[in-house]
């Protein structure tokens, strides 16, 4: 059966001011299937307050073989990294 | 039990009992149908309806928890909730009928929970204001619990009913096959009227209407016709079953018949 229906791609709010984060992937038939079916599959051990899903088809991804150009020239810039600031230990999730 | 009269302060036997049968009735339904959709793992037609059937298991298991425990109190002849639940024998269960009621195909599972989610929600919002604080505090819980439960078996009702032809039939079948035991749901006996008395329950006319509507209305989105009402025989809640029932305990009390008090 759930061959016939259409991949989600399944993100999850963990704690309020947090972003979304992908989780991973389920079928369902529509988008209030895929919601449920997310809260099932995601969320049984308190993952999350909110739950965004979206259809894998409607995502538009980047091109594996173009990886070398589109990353590599960002390889050997260091000075682009904020890894020479001292970070207050009171600040989370930074 | 002597013939002296019981002073005021004292507690009623039969009150208690009353109390106690009101409480058990509850537990029992939320276990055996736990227990029923427990059935379903590894089964179901897709992976995330297996887990989401279970999810609503364990919802249902931890609500049978709390009820028994509360239940064997009350009793007060030192029975815990295993006690209940793995050493009594049918007759002595107080579930309604429906609730053992197999599996069936995926459609009659449906049906069997949406009817149960819609009774239940009725009689766990009714509870929110019970006298018994103890028991308003579960039904507080598992309200939450039961409209999740609802939204699910609802939802499942509406694709299946207005689905395909062949899943239509289906569903229709097993709602023809299992609306026998709705009469069952709301039908007030001695321990009901009791409870009302006491304002621990509310009262079971007012949530019929209620859950009638309900049904009525789900049914509309389902495309889906309401069967006639019939007399019931079955009277699961005085612990007259349906020979499913003992089957399904066969299975359940299996571990703790053959090796009694053996914990994990």
């Amino acid at each position: 059966m759930s061959e016939d229906w259409p991949l989600y791609e399944v993100f999850i709010r963990s704690r309020s001011g947090l972003e979304h984060k992908h989780v991973g992937s389920l079928h369902a038939a529509d988008a209030r299937m895929a919601i449920e079916h997310a809260r099932d599959v995601y969320t049984r051990r308190q993952e999350g307050v909110s739950i965004w899903v979206v259809r894998s088809a409607d995502i538009i991804a980047s091109d594996p073989e173009e990886a070398d150009s589109l990353f590599e020239p960002a390889r050997d810039k260091v000075y682009r990294h904020p890894t020479f600031y001292a970070i207050p230990e009171e600040v989370k999730n930074l | 039990m002597s013939a002296r009269s019981h002073a005021a302060n004292e507690p009623d036997p039969a009150q208690q009992q009353a109390h106690f049968r009101y409480v058990l009735r509850l537990g029992d339904t939320s276990l055996v149908l736990g227990q029923r959709l427990g059935e379903w793992v590894g089964h179901a037609p897709a992976l995330e309806e297996d887990l989401g059937l279970a999810n609503l298991a364990l919802d249902l298991i931890g609500q049978a928890r709390l009820l028994l425990t509360y239940a064997g109190e009350l009793e007060g002849r030192g029975r815990d909730e295993d006690a209940l639940a793995f050493l009594r024998d049918a007759p002595e269960f107080a579930n309604l009928t429906l609730a053992e009621q197999p599996n069936g195909d995926f459609g009659q599972t449906i049906v069997r929970q949406w009817l149960l989610d819609a009774w239940q929600l009725e009689i766990y919002e009714g509870l929110l204001g019970s006298a018994d604080t103890r028991l308003g505090a579960i039904a507080a819980k598992a309200v939450k619990e039961t409209r999740y439960h609802h939204r699910f078996s609802s939802g499942w009702l509406m694709r299946l009913g207005d689905g395909t032809q062949e899943s239509h039939d289906r569903v229709q079948g097993a709602l023809d096959s299992l609306w026998r035991f709705s009469a069952e749901l709301f039908a007030a006996d001695d321990v009901d009227e009791r409870m009302q008395a006491a304002a621990i329950a509310p009262a079971p006319m007012e949530l019929a209407a209620r859950w009638s509507a309900r049904i009525d209305e789900d049914l509309r989105a389902a495309t889906l016709k309401r069967p006639a009402a019939q007399p019931y025989p079955w009277h699961g809640r005085r612990g007259v079953h349906t020979e499913h029932l003992g089957h399904m305990l066969t299975e359940m009390q299996h571990l703790q018949r053959t090796y009694p008090g053996v914990r994990w």
